[in-house]
Formats: C-alpha cells, sequence, structure tokens
C-alpha cells in the first residue's frame, strides 16, 4: 500500500555504521527481542563486511512492545548509552543485545550497557525515568509513516526492500540491485 | 465482478452500513453508537494466521496514535467470540475484535469486503468518518499485511468536521 518510501531520510541523529559517501545505504527498522530480528543480525553483519565500503548501516528501532515486553526496555537502553558514550558504544551495546536476546531483563541490559562503557547507573536512570522514550517513538512512527509493517523491515537507499533477507549472498546482490534502481543521488 | 472483488469494496462518499456485532460474549457494539469519531474498520481472513497477527499486532501498538487522531480501531472477522478472547487474550490485543459469525460475514459482504469463495473477510480497511460516511477504503492483496501508513494518512486527511472535532467544540450548533 504505501509507495514504500523512507520518511524521514537518514538524517544526523541517525546510528550509522560505515562510510558516510557510501552509494549503498541499507536501513533497518528492527525490535531487540523479535526473533527474526535476532536471526537477522548475523546476516547483516555477513552482509555489511562483503559489501565494505559500498555500505553503510542504520538501525532504527521498532519495538513491538505488546508482543515483546523486553523491547522496549532494550531500545531505551541501547538510545541511553548512545547519548552517553556516543556511536561506538551504542553499536557494541546493538550487538551485544542481539546476541543475547534471550537475557533482556534491566539488570541484563544494564550488564551490557557497562561492557559497552556506559554508566549503568545512568542508563538504568534514563530507562526508568523513560528519558530515551520520545526517540524510541519517534523511530516507531518514522517506520510506520515509511510502511514498516513487521520486524525486521529494510530500506535500500531510502526504498522498502520487499525481497529476501535469509541468505547473506543473496541478500548482499540484491541489496545491490536494488541500489542500481535508487541511487543516493 | 473481479477474482479480487476489488470492485466491490465500500468506496469513499457511501454512508456506512449500519450494524450490531458482538465485540465480547456478552457484550455487543454498534456502529451508529461511536458516532462523533472516526472509525478504522480492520477487515481480516483469521484471528490466528501469521500474517494477521502481524498486522494486528502492529495496530495494538498504535493505539497512542489512533488515540491522538481520536479514532477508534475495530478488527472484524468471522471468528467467534470465544475464539477473538483467546486471541485478544494471548496477544494483549487492546482494542475490540468484533465476530461476523452469525450470519456468517454478513457485515463483511455488506462492506464488499468478503471472500465468497473461501468463507472469510477480506483484509479490507474502511475508515468512517464522525458523521457515519466511508471516507477512505483499501483492500489488500489477502497475504501481504497492509501496514498502517495508508491508515495514518487517511486519518490525517479528514477535514476537523469529518474527525468530529468541530462538533466537539460547537462550531456546528453555530450554523444557521
Amino acid at each position: 500500500m504505501s509507495d514504500g518510501k523512507l520518511m524521514p531520510p537518514v538524517g544526523p541523529d541517525d546510528h550509522v555504521r560505515g562510510a558516510a559517501d557510501a552509494p549503498i545505504t541499507l536501513v533497518e527498522y528492527g525490535d531487540y527481542e523479535c526473533p527474526h530480528c535476532g536471526r537477522a543480525h548475523p546476516i547483516v553483519q555477513t552482509v555489511l563486511q562483503q559489501l565494505g565500503d559500498e555500505v553503510r548501516f542504520v538501525f532504527r528501532n521498532f519495538p513491538l512492545a505488546e508482543a515483546h515486553p523486553h523491547a522496549e526496555s532494550a531500545a531505551e537502553a541501547a538510545e541511553s548509552v548512545a547519548s552517553r558514550r556516543g556511536s561506538d558504544a551504542f553499536w557494541s551495546m546493538h550487538d551485544t543485545i542481539f546476541d543475547n536476546q534471550d537475557a533482556l531483563e534491566l539488570d541484563d541490559l544494564l550488564q551490557y550497557a557497562t561492557d559497552a562503557g556506559a554508566d549503568a547507573r545512568g542508563v538504568a536512570e534514563d530507562v526508568v525515568s523513560g528519558a530515551m522514550r520520545p526517540r524510541v517513538r519517534a523511530d516507531f512512527r518514522s517506520g510506520v509513516r515509511s510502511g514498516v509493517n513487521g520486524t525486521p523491515t529494510f530500506f535500500v537507499n531510502g526504498r522498502r526492500f520487499d525481497g529476501e533477507w535469509s541468505d547473506p549472498v543473496g541478500f548482499a546482490s540484491a541489496i545491490r540491485q536494488a541500489a542500481l534502481a535508487h541511487a543516493r543521488h | 465482478m473481479t477474482d479480487m472483488q476489488s470492485s466491490s469494496l465500500i468506496q469513499p462518499g457511501t454512508p456506512a452500513p449500519d450494524f450490531e456485532l458482538a465485540s465480547a460474549p456478552d457484550e455487543k457494539l454498534r456502529l451508529s453508537a461511536l458516532r462523533g469519531r472516526p472509525i478504522v474498520l480492520v477487515f481480516y481472513p483469521a484471528d490466528w494466521s501469521p500474517v494477521c497477527g502481524d498486522q494486528i499486532a502492529l495496530y495494538n501498538e498504535l493505539r497512542s496514535e489512533f488515540d491522538e487522531s481520536g479514532a477508534q480501531l475495530l478488527g472484524i472477522s468471522v471468528d467467534g467470540v470465544w475464539c477473538h478472547r483467546a486471541f485478544r487474550d494471548a496477544r494483549r490485543i487492546k482494542f475490540p475484535l468484533l465476530a461476523d459469525f452469525e450470519p456468517k460475514g454478513a457485515v463483511s459482504r455488506r462492506y464488499g469486503a468478503y471472500r465468497e469463495k473461501d468463507g472469510i473477510s477480506e483484509r479490507a480497511l474502511v475508515i468512517v468518518d464522525a458523521d457515519g460516511v466511508v471516507r477512505w477504503s483499501y483492500l489488500s492483496p489477502i497475504g501481504v499485511n497492509p501496514g498502517a501508513d495508508g491508515i495514518i494518512a487517511g486519518l490525517e486527511a479528514l477535514t476537523p468536521e469529518q474527525r468530529g472535532r468541530a462538533a466537539a467544540s460547537g462550531a456546528r450548533e453555530r450554523r444557521p
């Protein structure tokens, strides 16, 4: 139904992994407790390695909080780490959460935040007070507007990618194809 | 009529057929009783099918957005009240799911959202304005989760009057 256009486009508030001038931008809307996103995580890692400097990766939050009771707090904890310790710490936290999807209680999240170099007490305050909720909600709303109908949903150069992602080799070449159809500039 | 029955889905500008359906084993809900705010009718094939699950789960997460626009969401399928109850409990669904169960699919049919050959509701979305007039409708391929962007855009396109806000502020009464 949607024309599948990423709204808003990738901007300075996004978490970006990879070269800023990469010709391909891959965006994932994901939920830290979603099993499909957990399955996609190592696949995305492989694809990013394969595509190297060709691609930059952006993660936006799309927690389905009613279905996944830990998804919202995990997203908020990751955002808190990002706001306190910056991009590298965020990606470290992001990877750790996906590698430990079955342990997402607050104590677990605070441990991962500590491992990522953030102050656990500060992160705990942010999660308990809901300081990061507006940020997570803004991601969620942008996903809805962009036609995200479940997780994970990927966008390649601003267009929704409806193809298969379960095989890294196929995913990488499909991303290249999609990028050709929608060049960044 | 085509296979998709797309020509028969109720179209904007049409008064929404009124109906009363069970929303729980001991509770009924009448469409016309909800006048004064936009209603989003979500026709869907079945409670437990995987795509519906995702679609209904997505809308469930969007309650705050719908609340902001004053809209009420109603799910409609041919499943019975006990099935709906089990589904709502299991998925923590917070909006009403109506049982278009007996006569089977009668309401879905009146909206052109019934899939005769399969005996289930189509995957269709209908926005009814505060005065009970259809303002937007969309028939999705049955296996595709249509997401929520169309609903959000459809609600945003409503005039204040169609949203029922003018009525709430008394603007309508001031008219000659």
